[in-house]
């Protein structure tokens, strides 16, 4: 099967703005007569919820939370770009198209890159007027700050709370539409199924958390904006409860999945302390424009960071990276750390971190202005790390963060499977191999509140009449059971393991061999270990409770039966993938100075993987990239 | 560290609650609370007793699940501080800890810890919102907001919803949450349009769930955003003003 991403034609700036007149539309008093499924609510989800109710479609929105507004994006810290140029530094929506795709080391499609860079505008646009407190400069406009991977200022942020403010705006549009009745929201319900009938995406089968009720969403359009896998690692950034069921349930009924070796470790992060870790923290990026990372020249440098000299310091991103410095993007950043760490250089009682130092910029700006900036920050590394950032340097180690692969989609967002919509972290598209910073605030955003409600109507508009698949209907039933059977498989086992103790066993094979660098080796021992532990799984965990109640781990350990089967298509993704690119780094693919190599020859492409049943060799489909407008070239940030 | 824990076990919304004592031999200063509860939860499963159910998701103190009432307090004894952030390091070892949920009849419990908020989304859904649909903003810097306004709306919007303040409050009053929400829209410019009918259509939807302030301020010592009760002062002032307010002529007579 040949994968059509449906790219319009044209040249690149005019692409989208002929799919647009080009898009079926579905008149206004004929939306209501469709129902649209959201599952999630994030950035992604409920931007996409409140304005497709906004535009009349019937939607429904499910969410494992209490609320919607506790979803992940919420914990987003440094802020979000745009092409605003407000800063009259050169920024263009051009600039921030080309600048996304060579960050994403060239392994993403470009008309959508272009797409998302002219609507970042709108969306700085939108917030504004939905009254997000953006920081403002003291004339009362809209201030910027610079992050990774750019040399220009387009980013836009609300202290170190920005995915908080910016989640609690799309929260507060889809809240309005629940008042006026527009949206059916259902809280404490967790997706186990895609329904596929006839070929498309007819519906879901649900979970209710509180009563363990098994229960169906009919559809003509289900859109899953579910967000990303980091937590396969079991150790990672992301929060608690973030999984991979909902897009990996889709995957088994026929959804691509596409790239998912791509795996983002965030360079700044609080590292490690003990075994008993339930998370790890990360420190935005943001603090890398003021902060200046170092390690001592020498190893078991034994004295307090304060009382060494400039001259015993090695500034090794500024002395690698002379032009970008401190600001390189986050996957060289990440590997950089690795390198000084693994040479026996890193700080902190485990020798497992870098510094990273605000005494210039405290000096150069004052107290108050890092405080302005970054005081929420300085709190929160106060409080896990019992140390004071302005008076001793922070201690930080990359951590993973963000996927950038996903549910493959189309143009349109729409997977393989029609009638599914996959959006925001969920998907594979706009980031490539490496997403940049500040970015998955603009994606999540741009597909929820101005991409999905153009082009949902090219599906919906010529099913006008078509009746809801009944949810008595086998294909609905079917599925019902096959939920309902494996929640009392789950109970059944009675075994002798936690399902956190199995988890963690398969984030330490992960990280090990999956990490921050990775080889044809350790990815063949990973693919041998994680079926024996999905059979320990299997066998022997223990889950207790019954199934009519609110039980957590019943929950959590149907997420890490995903997981374990998952981790098995990102480990061959990874092996398949026999280059160096963005978050992907094989250790056999480098320059002699250890730079990423990729082979543009033979792997510019999507690798979109296509279910074949637990522990058989998937299928893959190859969506070939074309590069017409940014040059392939190899990354320098030198 | 050792510690003794006497936490609240209830079995569901309907059921008989009570209280539980567990000891743990072997906790680090460096683990956070809900890690200490988290080895707690290993240590039942392994010894077959179903573990302590309590909400939390981001560890980072920004998502607003977990809250727990510890000692008495809600979220604990650090000031400024989510349950999450809370680190086992503020006690000593023997310590003696107690954990109940939130407590409020606004807030019915699901299970254990795990309380049902859903009242607070009934205040937003009246009017926590400016009405401003996809596609109809100007362009941003056409609404010039002073940085102190924005400061300050900023403050008040940091609010994380995770319902310490009613549960602190001796009334089970939502005030400090609401009049967060309503300071953050009613400073900004964009948010006059609906100043007042968002003013009183918020306060009423919050009167028919919640108790009444009558100035405890415990909320203000329990918030782990430590939001003011200043904006408590300012809600109430709007909803007088918007009482009195011909709102069709409300642009007329800002501010």
């Amino acid at each position: 099967m040949t994968l059509d991403a449906r790219v319009p034609s044209g040249s690149i700036a005019e692409k989208w703005t002929n799919h647009k007149f080009s898009v079926k539309l579905v008149n206004p008093a004929n939306k209501r007569k469709f129902r649209i499924v959201v599952v999630g609510t994030g950035l992604a989800g409920a931007s996409a919820a409140a304005t497709l109710a906004e535009l009349g479609y019937g939607v429904t929105v499910v969410s494992f939370h209490d609320t919607p507004r506790r979803a992940h994006s919420i914990a987003a810290q440094g802020g979000i770009n745009a092409a605003k140029n407000y800063p009259n530094d050169g920024d263009s929506v051009y600039r921030l198209f080309y600048d996304t795709v060579k960050g994403g080391d060239f392994r993403s499609r470009e008309a959508n890159v272009h797409r998302l860079a002219e609507v970042s505008v709108d969306i700085i646009d939108q917030c504004t007027a939905q009254g997000v407190p953006f920081a403002r400069e003291y004339g009362g406009m809209l201030d910027n700050r610079s992050f990774g991977g750019a040399q220009v200022s387009r980013t836009f942020y609300a202290r170190g709370q920005t995915g908080q403010q910016l989640l609690l705006g799309a929260y507060q549009a889809l809240a309005r539409q629940i008042g006026l009745g527009n949206v059916e929201l259902h809280n404490r319900i967790e997706m186990l199924e895609l329904v596929v009938k006839d070929g498309r995406a007819a519906g879901i089968v649900c979970r209710d958390l509180i009563t363990g009720e098994v229960f169906s969403l009919s559809a003509h359009a289900v859109v899953l904006a579910t967000g990303g896998y980091g937590n396969v690692f079991y150790l990672s950034t992301n929060a608690k409860l973030s999984n991979v069921t909902a897009a990996w349930r889709a995957h088994k009924q026929g959804a691509f999945f596409a790239n998912p070796c791509y795996t983002q470790i965030h360079p700044t992060c609080i590292p490690a302390s003990d075994e008993f870790q339930s998370k790890l923290t990360l420190m935005s990026e943001s603090l890398r424009n003021d902060g200046r990372i170092w390690i001592p020249q020498q190893a078991d440098d034994a004295r307090p960071p304060s009382q060494i000299p400039e001259s015993d310091r090695d500034y090794y991103l500024e002395r690698r990276y002379p032009a970008f410095g401190n600001l390189v993007p986050r996957d060289i950043a990440s590997r950089a750390a690795k390198r000084e760490v693994d040479a026996g250089r890193g700080v902190g009682p485990l020798k497992n971190g870098v510094y990273l130092d605000f005494a210039d910029a405290i000096e150069r700006l004052g107290k108050h202005v890092v405080e302005e900036r970054y005081g929420n920050l300085f709190q929160i590394y106060e409080r896990i790390a019992d140390d004071d950032p302005y008076v001793a340097p922070m201690r930080i180690y990359p951590a993973v963060h963000y996927a950038m692969g996903g549910l493959w989609v189309d143009y349109n967002l729409m997977s393989n499977l029609p009638g599914l919509y996959v959006l925001g972290e969920a998907n594979f598209s706009d980031h490539g191999a490496n997403r940049l910073g500040a970015s998955a605030l603009m994606q999540g955003l741009a597909d929820g509140y101005f991409v999905l409600p153009y082009t949902i109507g090219d599906y919906l508009a010529p099913m006008l009449g078509q009746a809801l698949v009944d949810t008595d209907d086998p294909a609905f039933r079917s599925a019902e059971s096959a939920v309902a059977e494996s929640t009392k498989r789950l109970l059944s086992i009675k075994g002798r393991r936690t399902v956190d103790d199995i988890h963690r066993e398969l984030g330490k094979v992960l990280w090990d061999n999956c990490g921050m660098a990775r080889s044809e080796a350790t990815l063949t021992k990973a693919l041998a270990e994680i079926p024996a532990i999905r059979d320990e799984f299997w066998k022997n965990v223990r889950v207790l409770g019954d199934d009519a109640s609110l039980n957590q781990s019943l929950e959590k350990a149907g997420r890490v039966a995903d997981f374990l089967e998952f981790a098995e298509l990102l480990c061959l993704d990874a092996r398949h993938r026999n280059e160096s690119c963005g978050g992907h780094f094989r250790e056999e693919y480098q320059s002699d100075d250890g730079e990423a190599t990729r082979d543009d020859e033979h792997f510019s492409y999507v690798a979109a993987w296509e279910f074949a049943g637990v522990g058989r060799e998937p299928a893959l489909h190859k969506e070939e990239l074309v590069f017409e407008e940014v040059h392939l070239a190899t990354r320098s940030y030198k | 560290m050792r510690v003794k824990l006497t936490v609240w076990r209830q079995a569901g919304p309907d059921a008989t609650g009570g209280f539980k004592d567990y000891e743990l031999a072997d906790v680090s200063p460096d683990m956070s609370f809900l890690e200490m509860l988290d080895t707690l939860n290993e240590l039942l499963i392994a010894g077959g007793e179903e573990p302590v159910v309590f909400d939390h998701d981001c560890r980072e103190g920004i998502c607003g699940s977990c809250g727990m009432v510890i000692d008495g307090v809600p979220h604990g004894p650090q000031r400024g501080t989510a349950t999450c952030q809370l680190h086992m390091r503020k006690y000593t070892d023997g310590a003696h800890i107690t954990i109940e949920p939130f407590r409020a009849a606004a807030f019915p419990i699901n299970k254990d810890l795990s309380v049902d908020r859903a009242a607070f989304d009934r205040i937003v859904e009246a009017g926590g919102y400016i009405t401003a649909p996809t596609g109809a903003a100007p362009d941003a810097n056409l609404i010039p907001v002073p940085k102190a306004v924005a400061e300050t709306a900023m403050d008040a919007a940091q609010c994380i919803g995770c319902g310490a303040c009613v549960a602190a409050c001796p009334n089970g009053a939502a005030q400090l949450f609401t009049s967060a929400k309503l300071a953050h829209l009613n400073l900004l410019p964009q948010g006059q349009a609906e100043r007042w009918d968002r003013t009183i259509d918020m306060v009423e939807t919050m009167e028919r769930y919640f108790g009444s302030c009558t100035n405890y301020r415990e909320c203000e010592a329990a918030c782990p955003k430590e939001i003011s009760v200043d904006f408590i002062a300012l809600m109430n002032k709007d909803y007088v003003r918007a009482q009195l307010k011909q709102r069709r002529l409300a642009g007329q007579v800002f501010p």
